[in-house]
């Protein structure tokens, strides 16, 4: 059980969700996730914590509405409680000094990116944060990736911003422009994370990925989560979420990702009829 | 991960003896011969048909009426030394229950069946009572036919539920100790009872969002009713356990911080959450699930009442599961609820080696499952969309005994085959949870990672951390874990009371 503080959206499709859970929060670390049931019949569901606070004992996401979960928690309000809140999951990112490491997000990954951007900067290094966005309304949190970065650079499809160009396009050119970089981690849809891996894979620049593949459990019980690495079988949950996306088998991440894209479908239409009409 | 022999403990065969002398005892054992009480037939468990059955996930067994159970208790002949009780886990007190039912004293035979066991309606129906009690029965060793002491228990149980009025023993003085219940399975779940009943301040930690650990995550409704677990669980909280569930010890908390939190002692009890799989090709593939993943989306999440409750399962038409023990048997009868047609079983053994409960694997081909006996799968085809289409198998035959005793299974060179399959639950065990072994370095680890104990006592390499269950014996059963839990609480006792043991 844990009671909403704050539930509001923060663009269009992409929600802000800050709970009070004092035990979570006085764990949490960069990279480790959550694992969120709506309701009684909902489903539980993976959330990166993008950031938390050990004093107040809050504990924030940020969820894109894809299916019957995330529409419901888009619908709660700040005072309810959420059943299931449970935390934090997952190994935390690997912080450390590597020198320039470019941060590249998109979508939920903005907000995910952010406190491994801010553990980074921290721990000495430069911190060169890269977001894609659709279109320029869609990019949050602008205030606090400057405060942690040491630039940031955002592609979206209209004038706004510096460039157009999707983000590993800009991470490939970044490459070139940069003496070195020493380190590349993405988060964001499969797609994104895939094609920063491909960016950076000819330069040889440790690209580290944070899964997202389907959840029940959290805690390795189960192996929904299971991807390849290297050519061995892991467990997202427990043994990532984020791995070296250079060793990820992508195609299969991509086809476990849609395991039960019709049901999904079907669970929304039932949900919403239930409740809309 | 071997098993104490049964016997009896001294102080167990006074209180035994205590109960064989009472004068109704002496006076019942009088009132019908022996000859009279062999003549009456084993009382057979009413069971849903299976036509009917195999489409819902209603309860399979309906259990004992009254005079069936009496006649069933006058079957037992009140031995002196009552073989049952040796192969009983929780020691309960196996004549004085039955005894007390046959005097029709159902609220006594209760209290007697507490005495020793917190969780009698869950043991009355998952205990493999046919390898345990009942194969020490003196009445099977006369005529092959034991006393049916699983169908009593679940009988006296269910009378204690449905009385409404759930008899809650009187717990005992506070000792102001408090002890950390981390897992809330059978095991976890009878340290919790003992524990209390003794006493001592309880909190079980649990990871999921409803306690009960494989009960509420493996063993289906239609073997287990939720509604029994969750009666069960209330009990324990009427005890006086407190629960604090979606709390994942190792993540939520270390184990060193809920020492510093002024836990006095600890029970670790997390089960065999690590799947295994056969690393095979085309494992990965949609649609090839663990038991574990398949088996938690169905019960715990509630996956058979999809769209009603939102988690998915793939149902599919042609089902394969592979593997022969009692998780297995649970899988394949879950998806022939769910409508494949075939759901076959693809063991690499032949009947006699399965290692499920004879019960389950008659309940299965009741309801027309296919057995594929000596049989392995080699590799899983996908179709161009990453979902499992067909899978590819390799016939064996029985070779040597193998380390288990069982005949090793050897290939058929050229037997290879290639069946169609949409659906395919791997069901060839589990080993140890390693998180809290990974988050308290302090944890001696076996080599199947499982926690390492004193088996006179259940303690783990630290002082004041006992453990038990799956977590140390790797995949066992429900009642072998109760059975450590039980002994573990003991345990726990005699150390917050000397301050060691």
């Amino acid at each position: 059980m844990a009671k909403i503080l704050r539930r509001e959206r923060l663009v269009p499709n992409i929600h802000l969700l800050e709970v009070h859970a004092p035990e979570v929060a006085r764990k949490s670390r960069p990279g480790q996730f959550v694992i969120v049931m709506p309701d009684e019949r909902g489903e539980r569901i993976p959330l990166t914590i993008a950031d938390w606070d050990a004093k107040r004992g809050t504990v924030t996401s940020v969820f894109m509405l894809v299916g019957t979960s995330t529409q419901k928690l888009s619908l709660l309000q700040s005072g309810d409680e959420i059943p299931v809140y449970v935390g934090p999951l997952g190994r935390p990112s690997e912080i450390r000094n590597f020198g320039t490491v470019v941060c590249a997000g998109g979508c939920f990954g903005i907000a995910a990116i952010y406190p491994i951007a801010r553990a980074l900067k921290q721990a000495g290094n430069r911190v060169l944060t890269l977001i894609d966005v659709k279109a320029s309304y869609l990019f949050y949190w602008e205030d606090k990736l400057k405060e942690t970065s040491d630039a940031v650079f955002v592609s979206a499809r209209d004038k706004r911003y510096n460039s157009k160009e999707y983000v590993p396009y800009k991470l490939d050119t970044l490459l070139k422009d940069e003496k070195t970089v020493d380190r590349v981690v993405a988060i964001g849809c499969t797609y994104l994370m895939y094609a920063c891996a491909e960016a950076t894979r000819a330069a040889g620049v440790k690209t580290m990925v944070s899964l997202n593949p389907i959840m029940v459990d959290g805690t390795g019980m189960c192996g929904a989560c299971r991807v390849t690495v290297d050519g061995k079988t892991k467990f997202a949950c427990v043994d990532g979420p984020d791995f070296d996306g250079h060793a990820v088998d992508w195609q299969e991440l991509f086809s476990r990702r849609k395991s039960y894209f019709d049901d999904e479908v079907k669970s929304l239409c039932a949900w919403e009829r239930e409740r809309f009409s | 991960m071997t098993d104490k022999k049964p016997e009896i403990a001294p102080e167990l065969k006074m209180r035994l003896k205590a109960g064989y002398d009472r004068d109704w005892r002496k006076e019942l054992r009088k009132s019908v011969p022996i000859k009279e009480r062999m003549k009456i037939p084993r009382q057979k468990m009413p069971e849903r048909e299976a036509g009917e059955r195999n489409r819902d996930f209603g309860e399979v067994n309906r259990g004992l009426d009254l005079e069936a159970a009496v006649r069933e208790a006058q079957r037992c002949w009140d031995c002196a030394n009552p073989g049952c009780v040796a192969g009983c886990p929780v020691s309960i007190d196996i004549p004085s229950f039955i005894k007390l039912i046959e005097k029709r004293d159902l609220a006594g035979s209760v209290r007697k069946i507490k005495e020793t066991n917190s969780l009698p309606a869950i043991c009355g129906r998952v205990c493999p009572q046919e390898i345990q009690c009942e194969a020490l029965c003196n009445l099977k060793k006369a005529t092959g036919v034991p006393v049916a002491i699983g169908n009593l228990e679940r009988f006296i149980s269910d009378f204690d539920r449905s009385e409404g009025t759930v008899f809650v023993p009187e717990p005992g003085r506070p000792t102001g100790k408090k002890v950390a219940v981390i897992g809330a399975g059978p095991a976890g779940l009878t340290a919790a009872g003992e524990l209390v009943k003794r006493g001592h301040g309880v909190t079980i930690f649990e990871a999921l969002h409803i306690p009960g650990g494989v009960l509420v995550y493996g063993i289906p409704e239609f073997r287990l009713p939720k509604s029994i677990l969750k009666a069960e669980v209330d009990y324990l909280q009427k005890l006086g356990v407190e629960l604090r569930l979606n709390f994942v010890v190792g993540k939520t908390a270390t184990l060193e911080e809920l020492k510093k939190d002024g836990y006095d002692a600890f029970f670790i009890g997390t089960g065999a959450g690590l799947p295994n799989f056969m690393r095979i090709p085309g494992e990965n593939l949609v649609g090839v699930y663990s038991a574990n993943e398949y088996l938690t989306r169905v019960n715990l999440m509630r996956a058979y009442d999809f769209p009603a409750y939102d988690t998915p399962v793939i149902r599919g038409r042609r089902a394969a599961v592979i593997g022969g023990g009692n998780v297995a048997m649970d899988s394949v009868r879950t998806a022939k609820r769910l409508g494949a047609n075939p759901a076959a079983i693809i063991y690499r053994r032949s009947r006699r080696e399965m290692p499920a409960r004879e019960e389950e694997i008659k309940h299965a081909e009741e309801e027309g499952i296919e057995f594929h006996l000596l049989t392995t799968p080699i590799r899983y085809l996908g179709d161009e969309n990453g979902r499992v289409r067909a899978m590819e198998c390799l016939k064996m035959e029985l070779g040597e005994p193998d380390s288990s005793g069982r005949r090793k299974p050897v290939p058929v060179p050229g037997s290879e085959f290639v069946t169609e399959v949409d659906l395919v639950v791997v069901a060839i065990g589990q080993s140890p949870n390693p998180l809290m072994a990974q988050t308290t370095p302090d944890l001696r680890v076996g080599k199947w990672g499982n926690l390492e104990v004193d088996w006179k006592t259940m303690g783990t390499s630290m002082p004041g951390v006992f453990a038990g269950g799956d977590i140390v014996r790797g995949g066992a059963t429900v009642i072998l874990a109760m059975g450590d839990g039980r002994l573990a609480a003991e345990e726990i006792d005699h150390f917050l009371r000397n301050g060691h043991r």
